[in-house]
Parts: structure tokens; sequence; C-alpha cells
């Protein structure tokens, strides 16, 4: 008996020094991404209308608090254990109906684009938010590079699968099939608000957000951001997303930020923005798209979002 | 050392004490020194609860281990470790009212009511009240059979802890499993051992009828 509450105070402790590692703003670590994207990474732009007008979460929290399942369950996991997952050199295979499929170099993929920084919000379906100064390119001008046929309805992009790397992949317990897949509509892929990250904070992107690229849609719940993206796949028919296949009554295709409707275990009415100090829970109202109806409702007007989730 | 002297009894029920307060005070150790990162309430809440449902099952294993090891001083603690079950579950609650929800009444009924796995939750801790309110020993004289029969309510009190772990599962459920399978194994060790004595009880009459009707 003494043993066991030794253990369990052990435990206890364990986790609260594990807790201690977690960056400062002063001593957080910095990633510089690869050395052929720093120069554009110096010359990126900044368009007026993709600045959130929000204050920013700050970079130790949005590269510590992170829900990247590959690396573990716990928000912490990715930052703890995603350090060493190799992000360079990075291939991304474009598939599907396209007039220009192949595997692509990393670097031949950016290079052609201007980098833009967009400060988003970032709305988790788990209901808490952040506001994330991103890096990166339109997603439109990336997939119209490859041209698209008429066929392409949808976009499918797959996340890296390594179980060597990425331990979860290796769980027993999961309830997710690996690797993850996320999807858009072509139209929602084609929107301007759209984009794949490279960086953030006008550095790299760390592994633990999702390095090398990463898809930013910030009208829709955070899951739909995948991360680590190898494959990008153009098809007739809607993709099926890894968490719509584990729980398709939560968890829809589109999945865009919807305050009307619930979460079966939650409310989706109002959002925690992080960091949250421990006496003011800085809860505020959920905001239909996440504050971003004006450019993107106009794609759901014939389309019943209560169903559609 | 004599193991039963005044002053090691003492020693070992302060020790033990202390140690089951170690969570929470290791939890506002970091709390205050703002090591609890983005979102510390949420970190709060889970760690009070995981801490309540821990010693629930603490509570639960007394009975077993003092049986199968013989330990028979472990009984003196199953008040100490029930009583701290009920001290994080409440804590646990009041840290979601107050970290989470900042007290605002509308968002935690809605919360308390409408979430399944929130609503067993909350049952749970109001089972619990009575249990901690007469687990005094004046309560115990007071209540006499009464009371073992109000504290099996620790049992479907469990229950609930583990529906309120499941119905929180997302991805993952190896801690689900990890507390389903212990708690398995402290409810079936009870069954057992009721069968058990009843069987034997059972042996014992039909044995005693044999010895009648020989004598007869």
């Amino acid at each position: 008996m003494k043993s066991a509450l030794g253990l369990a105070g052990s435990l206890a402790a364990a986790n609260v020094t594990a807790l201690t590692n977690l960056p400062k703003e002063d001593d957080s670590p910095k990633y510089l991404g690869p050395k052929w994207l720093q120069q554009q990474q110096q010359q990126s732009i900044t368009l007026e209308q993709f600045q959130a007008q929000d204050k920013l979460t700050p970079y130790k929290d949005v590269i510590s608090y992170n829900n990247f399942y590959e690396f573990g369950f716990d928000k912490a996991d990715p930052y703890k254990k995603a350090q060493n997952f190799i992000t360079d050199p990075w291939q991304v295979e474009i598939s599907g109906e396209v007039a220009k499929p192949g595997v692509y170099n990393l670097e031949d993929f950016v290079k052609p684009h201007t980098l833009q920084e967009r400060i988003y919000r970032m709305r988790c379906v788990e209901a808490w938010s952040m506001v994330i100064p991103w890096v990166g390119i339109p997603l439109a001008d990336v997939l119209k590079h490859f041209e698209p046929t008429s066929k392409a309805k949808y976009v499918e992009f797959t996340t890296l699968h390594d179980p060597e790397q990425m331990p979860q992949q290796r769980s027993l317990f999961g309830t997710l099939d690996w690797p993850y897949v996320e999807g858009l509509r072509i139209d929602e892929a084609m929107n301007p608000l759209a984009f794949l990250a490279t960086g953030l904070y006008g550095q790299g992107l760390p592994p633990q957000n999702g390095a090398p690229l990463r898809l930013v849609v910030p009208w829709k719940y955070g899951f739909k951001n995948i991360k680590s993206i190898v494959k990008i796949r153009f098809t007739e028919n809607m993709p099926v997303n890894t968490w719509n296949k584990t729980a398709p009554r939560e968890y829809g295709f589109f999945a865009n930020v919807n305050p009307a409707v619930d979460h079966p275990r939650w409310s989706q009415a109002t959002e925690r923005r992080l960091p949250s100090s421990l006496f003011s829970p800085n809860r505020i109202e959920t905001l239909p798209f996440n504050g971003y109806a004006e450019q993107v409702a106009h794609m759901y007007k014939d389309m019943d979002l209560r169903k559609w989730i | 050392m004599d193991l039963n002297t005044k002053l090691f009894q003492r020693f070992r029920w302060w020790l033990i004490f202390i140690t089951s307060a170690l969570p929470v005070s290791l939890l506002v150790y970091a709390a205050y020194h703002q090591q609890l990162g983005a979102d510390p309430a949420k970190e709060i809440v889970l760690e009070l609860g995981t801490w309540a449902i821990n010693f629930l099952w603490i509570t639960l294993a007394i009975t077993p281990v003092r049986k199968i090891f013989g330990w028979n001083w472990l009984v003196k603690y199953r008040r100490m470790m029930g009583l701290y079950s009920f001290f994080y579950a409440a804590l646990h609650l009041l840290a979601f009212a107050t970290f989470m929800v900042g007290w605002n009444w509308k968002i935690l009924i809605v919360e308390i009511t409408e979430r399944p796995y929130a609503i067993v939750g909350f049952i749970a801790l109001i089972l619990l009240l009575p249990l901690a309110v007469t687990s005094t020993k004046a309560m115990q004289r007071k209540l006499k059979k009464h009371w073992l029969t109000l504290h099996k309510l620790v049992y479907p009190i469990a229950l609930l802890c583990l529906l309120h772990i499941i119905w929180q599962i997302r991805s993952d459920f190896s801690e689900a499993l990890s507390y389903g399978l212990l708690l398995c194994f402290l409810l079936g060790y009870r069954y057992y051992q009721k069968r058990l004595k009843s069987v034997s009880a059972l042996k014992r009459q039909t044995k005693g009828r044999k010895l009648k009707t020989q004598i007869n």
C-alpha cells in the first residue's frame, strides 16, 4: 500500500517535473527551417487582408501546445517527442486528376512562390483557440501549378506514415487509422484563405507544428489543418478524412467552425483563447466560420450546415 | 523496530497522509511557477480528476490487498483513502467551475446537465458526499448495519467514474482500459469471495444436516 502510494506520488512528481521542461519565452528553441528556405523566408510579404487583429498567442505556447497525435496524445508530447523528426529533405507526391503528377522535392514545390506572412485565428474542435503568424504560400497557387483537370472535385492530403519516427503510429490502443488523411472540396482549396504553411513567427516550421509543410484553413476546426504532408491527390469523389472515419457522428468532412452546432459531447458556442490564466478563463464567443464568414460563407450557401458538420 | 509501537503507527499515518497530499501540492507549486503550459486550467482539472479516481481505486484495493497479503493494518487507512478521493473529486469540480468556466452559471449548468460524461461525473461526486459525511466512527456506530449498505454505494460510484473516462475517449483507449481492468479485478475479487463464502456455507449446512440424520 505504502509502495503503491509512493508510486502514485512519484507518478505525480514525474508528471509535474516533465512540465518544468516546457519552454519559457526567453529560452524557447528556434527553428530556422531548411537552409534553402531561409532567404526566401526573410523576403516574405504581408497582405493587409490576411492579418487577424487579435492578440498573438506567445511563441512558446504555439510551439509547446499541439495536437499531433502521431507523437502522443498529451498537448506537450509533440514538443517533447518530435524534436528529432527529420523534415529535410522532403518530397511530396502529386497524383490523381492532374496534368502534372509526380514526386516533387519540397524545394521545387516552394521555390517558385513568394512567401507570405498571415496572422490567422485557429479554433480547435476541443473549444480552445490560438492566434498564429504563419509563413507560407496560398494553397491555390501551389495546386494550380500542377494543373488539376475538370474531374478534380476534391483534394486529399496525407501525412507521413513512419512508425519508426512517429511513436503513436505503433500504438495498439489508438482509434485512428494511420496515415492521417484530410481533404477539401476544390473550391475550398482554391479559396484565397487556404494556406500551406512552411513556417511561423518569421522562421521555419517546428516539427511539432507539422514541419515542413502543413495546411492552414482558418475557417475550419483545427483537425483539418493536416501536418507534415507527403501526398496531395486530386479526386472526383469526396475523400474520407481520418477523424470522420473514426467518429462520423462527431467529426464531419467539412468541419466548418459553427457555434450553432455542438459537438455531441461538448458545446461549440464558446472557446477559450489560449494562453489562459487561472483566474481569467479567457472564454469568448465562437464566431461562425471562425470569423471568416465574409470570405467563405458563400461556398456553403446551398448547404444545410446542421447536417454537413 | 517493533512494527506495533504507537510511535511507528503514528509515523506511518503521517507518511501516508502527506504522500497522499503530494499530487495537489505539486500541482499548486507548478501552477504558481507557471509550469503548466498554455492551458493551466485544463491541466489542473485533468490532474485532480485523475487523482480522485486513483484514490477511489486505492480505496477499493484495500480489502483485496489486505486479504491477499495478510496486511490487516491497511484497513485503518481505508477511510483516509476514501476521503482523499472525495477531496480530489471536489477540487476537480471546483477547479473546473473556477478556472475553466469562471463561475459563469449559464455555461456551468449546461456543461453539467447536457454532457453525458459530465453528468455521470457529477452524479458520482454527489453520491460520494454522503459517504464522506458518514465516514466517522460516530456515524458508523449511529447507522449500525445501514452504514454498510450505504457504503456499498462505492461500487456504482466507481462504475460511474469509469464511464466518465470511457465517454471521454477520443483517440486512445489505453487509459480507460487500464482503469477498467483494475476495476474488474477489484470487483471480481469481491464477487469471487462472496461466491466462495456462500458455497462453503452451503457445504456446512448440508454437512450439518447429514450429521443430524445420522444421529437420528
